[in-house]
């Protein structure tokens, strides 16, 4: 497989994934507050926050409030970060490897691109905004399926399940991020905010698994009532939830193994596994989660670089 | 309303369908009758059911000019064409007969120079000729075939006669549009298919991967095959992209490809370089190798040139090859077919007036309003004047344009293009059309049945060039009289 192909499919497998984990991220997001007292200290910045794009949103918004932020997540064509600019990239990156994907596939995304472009102004309103994001995440998810189903399992798809797992692994470490920062005691104090009683805990939490599809097999997994400690150990290091943050470094492991030259790469893998695994989530809850997760976040980046440097055309030198 | 086809009037046009208000071809008769059994709106959901599947299945091509949306959705009428196995028969064996002779030809011109000799042709036009290249002289491509895809644009005069208007020799575009056409229509009308025999087209891609794989340097069964593409900004992307799709092969842009020091092509892949036998280039010679063509091309591969001359990659078609792609070398192709094959034409030109012939250029000149004139190397209907539409000042423009470069210039009397009926907002109305069958040349020789079905949107209008606003239909070859 070509090294320029090999990348752009990369590409395509992430963006999927962005696009799908961004949707999961605005409805969760939209329902928690439902479910939370009016004036209660989660605000939208916080969504702006997780996505890393705080800078890009204070140039171009005034205001941190409902419609400006889902605008800017799910419409705005010039946010990096936007579903819409997710999906029109996947598609970009579809359209220019239309000769290895299998046809099918290319209509769909071809055909979410289109429903995105078309719709995705609307969900800046309350009202039709979940089914909207619904039927985003259940088209990546047909994609998902379809290139599953009708795509060999070669190095082609080798490298969308690379992409998709470490940027599913980077997404569940980000919504780990959201609750942990509407929930932890320690930075309601700091922001000399009101804290957030006892009960919304639960919901909190609760939110954070249904995000990712998580609540049933927490469920199945640990039958204790849904605290903190065993959500975060649940996302970061259960082996078989696929989009536990172990699981999905385990699949991209198994995945870069099938690669040549792949020595560097799955030594940063295996740090990160080891981080993962071998963190005290009752302690980091106390103090330190946040920074931890950064940490991670950081090693993410680094595998990236390696599978770039590793598989993909060098940068042209100018 | 549905259709009403008294009120199709053709005039003094050959239409493909009706041959005088309210009487269909015989060929066209249940076409005819099965549209006019459909309400307006059942018309008018079928072509919307054809927009949104070009627009999902994504066939698309790409226009320069529009910024921002290069990628523009594929213009298609639904109501297919319709041509008689009998007459596509002889029309196909004369599509043959031509790209024989222009591969004698091409072969010729860069080795003995016969013709040239024998003065059949005056040497005078190959010395002056923009796209003859001194590199590929003395070269020997396998099977002594340069041209191994063409594209020949044929007309129909109001005689119902076929006409070669031009052979495209250098990189035809338009047959994935073709196979793309056939598809919408078997989701469109699937109906129609029930009371028709027409001749399939799906195999292009098997016969054209037949005809590459063949030209391989190296024995053995698995040649690598790649597709070269200028990249996804090139108008025919959408074509690269789908051809390699359908042939299995990798496509590939200029950055991919690397000539290392034993003169072998190779591209870089995922396990590091990998020999490459094979290149169906889709960029123009002159970008092919900034070691030999333009310096500053990005496009080409260096010492791609070096390569196919010292015979480790095949190249099609060959650099070179669009020396017999030029307006006026055409006008000699049925000479050339009676001096190589010793045979009559079975297809006729369209008749063509030299600028380079002083007699001709002063019947040109003088008549320049009645007249297409038309460059020796333009392709897409650029640079031409169309004299009956033009303005005085064009045509004085193109007056000093003649005189100084007679060499360059050929005309033409304004052919009427046949028309066939479009489905338009209200009604059925005549369109003009020409078509593009593709011929392959290798180790065999393939003609598709029929071809891209070009039509020119605008009422009146005889352009039908995509790129300045034409459509397309499919073009069914069915055995006569129907089903």
């Amino acid at each position: 497989m070509l090294s320029r192909v090999a990348e752009r499919i990369y590409w395509l497998g992430r963006y999927l994934e962005r696009a799908e984990n961004t949707a999961r991220l605005l409805n969760v997001y939209s329902t928690l507050l439902l479910d939370l007292p009016r004036g209660s200290r989660i605000g939208w910045h916080t969504l702006v926050d997780i996505t890393g794009c705080k800078e890009e949103f204070d140039e171009k918004y005034q205001a941190t409030d409902e419609r400006s932020v889902i605008r800017f997540l799910l419409a705005d064509a010039k946010n990096s970060a936007a579903i819409l600019n997710s999906v029109e990239m996947a598609r970009e990156n579809a359209r220019t490897t239309r000769e290895i994907i299998p046809a099918e596939a290319w209509e769909e995304i071809n055909n979410l691109y289109l429903f995105t472009r078309d719709n995705a102004s609307k969900g800046v309103a309350r009202g039709p905004r979940h089914a909207l994001l619904k039927e985003i995440i259940s088209r990546c998810q047909m994609i998902a399926g379809l290139l599953a189903g009708a795509m060999s399992h070669n190095s082609g798809y080798n490298f969308i399940r690379i992409a998709r797992s470490l940027e599913r692994a980077d997404m569940t470490t980000r919504i780990v991020d959201v609750g942990s920062v509407t929930v932890l005691p320690e930075l309601a104090s700091e922001n000399g905010e009101e804290d957030i009683s006892e009960p919304f805990e639960n919901t909190i939490w609760m939110c954070v698994l249904r995000s990712l599809s998580a609540d049933q097999m927490y469920r199945q997994h640990i039958q204790d009532r849904v605290k903190g400690e065993h959500v975060v150990s649940f996302l970061l290091q259960d082996a078989h939830f696929p989009r536990s943050v172990a699981h999905c470094l385990a699949k991209l492991h198994r995945c870069l193994h099938e690669l040549p030259s792949n020595r560097k790469a799955l030594k940063e893998v295996n740090d990160a596994k080891k981080m993962v695994l071998g963190a005290d989530i009752e302690a980091l809850l106390a103090s330190g989660l946040l920074e931890y997760i950064d940490e991670l976040q950081v090693k993410f980046a680094d595998i990236h670089t390696h599978i770039q440097q590793a598989w993909f055309l060098p940068v042209p030198k100018d | 309303m549905e259709i009403d086809w008294k009120s199709y009037n053709p005039g003094s046009f050959y239409d493909e369908l009706i041959s005088s208000p309210g009487y269909a071809r015989k060929p066209a008769r249940i076409l005819a009758r099965y549209l006019r059994s459909l309400s307006h709106e059942e018309l008018q959901q079928r072509k919307a059911a054809a927009e949104l599947a070009i627009k999902t299945m994504g066939i698309s091509f790409t226009v320069y000019s529009e910024a921002g949306n290069i990628d523009r959705e594929w213009p298609f009428d639904i109501i297919p064409r319709i041509i008689t196995e009998t007459q596509w028969t002889r029309t196909s064996k004369g599509l043959e007969q031509r790209l024989r002779a222009l591969n004698c030809f091409i072969h010729d011109i860069y080795n003995e120079q016969k013709i040239l000799k024998d003065k059949v042709l005056p040497a005078e036009l190959i010395a002056k000729s923009g796209n003859f290249r001194k590199e590929c002289v003395g070269m020997k491509p396998k099977h002594n075939v340069w041209a191994h895809v063409c594209g020949t644009d044929l007309i129909r005069d109001t005689d119902g006669s076929f006409y070669v208007l031009e052979d495209n020799l250098r990189v035809p575009s338009g047959v994935s549009y073709m196979l793309e056409n056939r598809k919408v229509t078997k989701r469109v009308f699937p109906e129609l298919f029930e009371n028709y025999d027409i001749q399939a087209i799906a195999d292009y891609p098997a016969q054209l991967f037949e005809t590459l794989a063949a030209l391989s340097p190296r024995p053995g069964n698995n040649p690598e095959v790649v597709v070269l593409t200028p990249g996804i900004f090139n108008s025919a992307y959408f074509e690269h992209s789908f051809l390699a799709q359908q042939m299995g092969a990798e496509l590939v842009e200029g950055g991919d490809l690397v000539v290392q020091d034993d003169d072998c092509v190779y591209m870089r892949t995922i396990r590091g370089l990998s020999r490459v036998d094979v290149i169906y280039r889709r960029i123009d010679d002159l970008f092919l190798d900034p070691e030999v063509f333009q310096p500053d091309s990005v496009l080409g591969v260096p010492g791609l040139m070096r390569a196919w001359l010292k015979g480790n990659v095949a190249l099609a078609n060959a650099p070179g090859a669009g020396v017999a792609d030029d307006k006026i070398i055409y006008t000699y192709v049925p000479q050339m077919i009676k001096y190589y094959l010793g045979e009559e034409p079975l297809l006729e030109n369209v008749p063509s007036f030299l600028c380079i012939d002083e007699k001709q250029r002063k019947h040109v000149l003088q008549n320049l309003d009645k007249l297409v004139v038309k460059p020796a190397n333009e392709s897409g209907g650029y640079g031409m004047l169309m004299g009956p539409q033009s303005t005085k000042a064009e045509r004085e423009e193109f007056a000093r344009k003649i005189k100084a470069n007679p060499r360059n210039y050929m005309a033409q009397p304004l052919i009427s293009l046949s028309t066939a009926p479009v489905l338009c907002d209200r009604s059925v109305e005549p369109r003009h059309i020409d078509l593009r069958p593709f011929i392959l040349q290798g180790k065999d020789i393939y003609v598709t049945p029929g071809g891209l079905t070009r039509v020119a949107m605008t009422k009146g209008s005889y352009v039908v060039n995509s790129s300045q606003g034409g459509g397309s239909k499919d073009t069914w070859i069915v055995s006569d009289g129907g089903s």
